[in-house]
């Protein structure tokens, strides 16, 4: 691949120069105050290549993800912009897509948006104006055609990485193989996965993955997480949406003594990274360690992803192309 | 209701009956313009919002892609999904938002398997919604050529070459 790059981000350099690539998702506070969000980033920054600002998870409503990547930019930190269809419209995605550019972010992860009714607030509208698929296309019109969805021109194009979710663990299981190649083929650069447990599935998922040629086309990461315990895991595959997790896993956890339950729990996560990392066409993993953070810079290590990149562009702040010369094209087409 | 789930889970028949319609229409297409498509879209509106309501438990939103999703109707998705299923489907292949209710993009992509004429078409990227249409006859937004997606919109390759 010589194409140029479609971002200025870390993210991008670290998955194209071919290392396995980590990212984490942040867990957003339910604050006013921007601490909290800085110190919930320095526990991933060091492991991770970029910190995943979701857009209120589970229809819970936290800070927003266009917030949260404000101040993380601001700080230096490579955030992926998480954008769920089910709170606004085209309209007012496009404009957050845009601002978030501008402040620096490099990466957008497109959403369907678990439902309202699986949150606290199950008597919110819906919105749904776009599907994920749609989204995914929208944001790439932007970039690459520099117009809004209504073919309206924009004076200098977002620089954006774009990213898709997949559940390989949901029916239609034939399907989901065909769902991502459409991802695709609407936009995706990479994809993040929704939490794996079963290293079966996923490689079946892969196989066919491999046989559509996708993974040549855009970048896999696998999402993991550590569960706390038995309890934990029979919440996880009740409650949220789209998570299974196979009774081998939630066994093995109500086995365990409980002082060592946590201990095993990330054990089994490890060992999930490990596996996933065997399988061709992955190239990454994505940490989703929900209200366990301090536990993913261990995971990270005993996964042996350590350390992390730094020469890519990393942590420091990336040097930008001069967008001057772009904007002053700009202007002179839109002059009659 | 009774009916329209046996007459759904014989897509290869509601395929041909689609093609048949399809072609009868572009058929009439001149007398329907010479009448007005004002004037055509009341007439038709109230018999085909009957008629898929009683079928597809069609929503009216006015730009039908039936042949195109199983003839399943997308809008019957509490997300109003077009392009396929989220990715909170239950294990037991049911909706995240309605747990007794089949996922029904499950039952889309069922019925597309044994669709021959148009099972590939679930395959295309389907547009964002004109929600300006909703509430309109679908049959004579077609004719109109009032079907086109968001101006700056780009259909992918394979959306082109269908």
């Amino acid at each position: 691949m010589t194409q140029a790059y479609k971002s200025d981000g870390r993210l991008e350099r670290v998955l194209r120069s071919g290392l396995f690539a980590v990212t984490a998702e942040l867990d957003p506070p339910d604050s006013a105050d921007r601490h909290e969000v800085y110190d919930a980033a320095l526990v991933l920054s060091q492991v991770c290549d970029a910190i995943n600002a979701t857009d209120a998870s589970g229809a819970h409503c936290h800070m927003s993800s266009v917030a949260i990547c404000s101040l993380l930019t601001r700080a230096g930190y490579a955030p992926v912009l998480q954008v769920s269809c089910r709170d606004r419209n085209r309209i007012a995605i496009q404009g957050d897509v845009l601002g978030a550019a501008a402040m620096g972010v490099d990466n957008v992860l497109c959403l369907t948006g678990d439902d309202v009714s699986v949150g606290d607030q199950p008597e919110a509208k819906r919105v749904f104006d776009l599907d994920s698929i749609q989204l995914l296309r929208t944001i790439k019109i932007m970039r690459d055609e520099g117009v809004f969805l209504s073919g309206r021109k924009l004076s200098v194009k977002p620089r954006l990485f774009l990213g898709a979710a997949s559940n390989p663990f949901a029916p239609p299981h034939d399907w989901r193989p065909l769902r991502l190649a459409k991802k695709i083929e609407a936009g995706a650069d990479f994809i993040q996965s929704q939490y794996c447990f079963d290293i079966p599935r996923l490689q079946e998922f892969m196989r066919r993955v491999r046989d559509l040629g996708l993974h040549e086309k855009a970048y896999f990461l696998v999402g993991v997480g550590p569960l706390r315990s038995e309890r934990a895991a029979e919440f996880m595959r009740g409650n949220v949406p789209g998570v299974h997790i196979p009774d081998a896993i939630v066994d093995r956890l109500r086995k365990t003594p409980k002082e060592q339950k946590r201990a095993e729990g990330k054990r089994i996560c490890v060992e999930i990274i490990q596996q996933a990392r065997e399988i061709e066409g992955v190239h990454g993993v994505h940490l989703m360690a929900y209200r366990q953070e301090e536990l993913v810079a261990e995971i990270v290590e005993e996964a042996g992803l350590l350390p992390r990149p730094r020469q890519l562009g990393a942590a420091g702040p990336v040097r930008r192309r001069s967008r001057s010369r772009e904007r002053a094209a700009a202007r002179k087409s839109t002059e009659p | 209701m009774r009916i329209g789930r046996w007459l759904q889970d014989h897509p290869r028949l509601l395929e041909r009956a689609y093609r048949l319609h399809h072609w009868g229409f572009l058929k009439a297409r001149g007398l329907l313009a010479r009448i007005g498509y004002e004037r055509v879209d009341r007439w038709i509106r109230g018999p085909e919002e009957l008629g898929k309501r009683l079928v597809f438990d069609c929503r009216m939103c006015g730009q039908c892609v039936l042949h195109s999703t199983g003839m399943t109707c997308p809008m019957t998705c509490p997300k109003n999904l077009r392009n396929g299923p989220c990715g909170g489907v239950r294990s037991n292949g049911h909706c995240e938002v309605l747990p007794e209710m089949k996922c029904v993009w499950v039952e889309a992509f069922e019925r597309s398997q044994r669709m021959p004429l148009y099972g590939k078409e679930m395959l295309q990227i389907q547009p964002p919604l004109n929600h300006q249409l909703e509430g309109s006859s679908s049959w004579v937004t077609l004719l109109a050529g009032r079907t086109d997606p968001p101006r700056g919109w780009l259909p992918t390759r394979e959306g082109k070459d269908a």
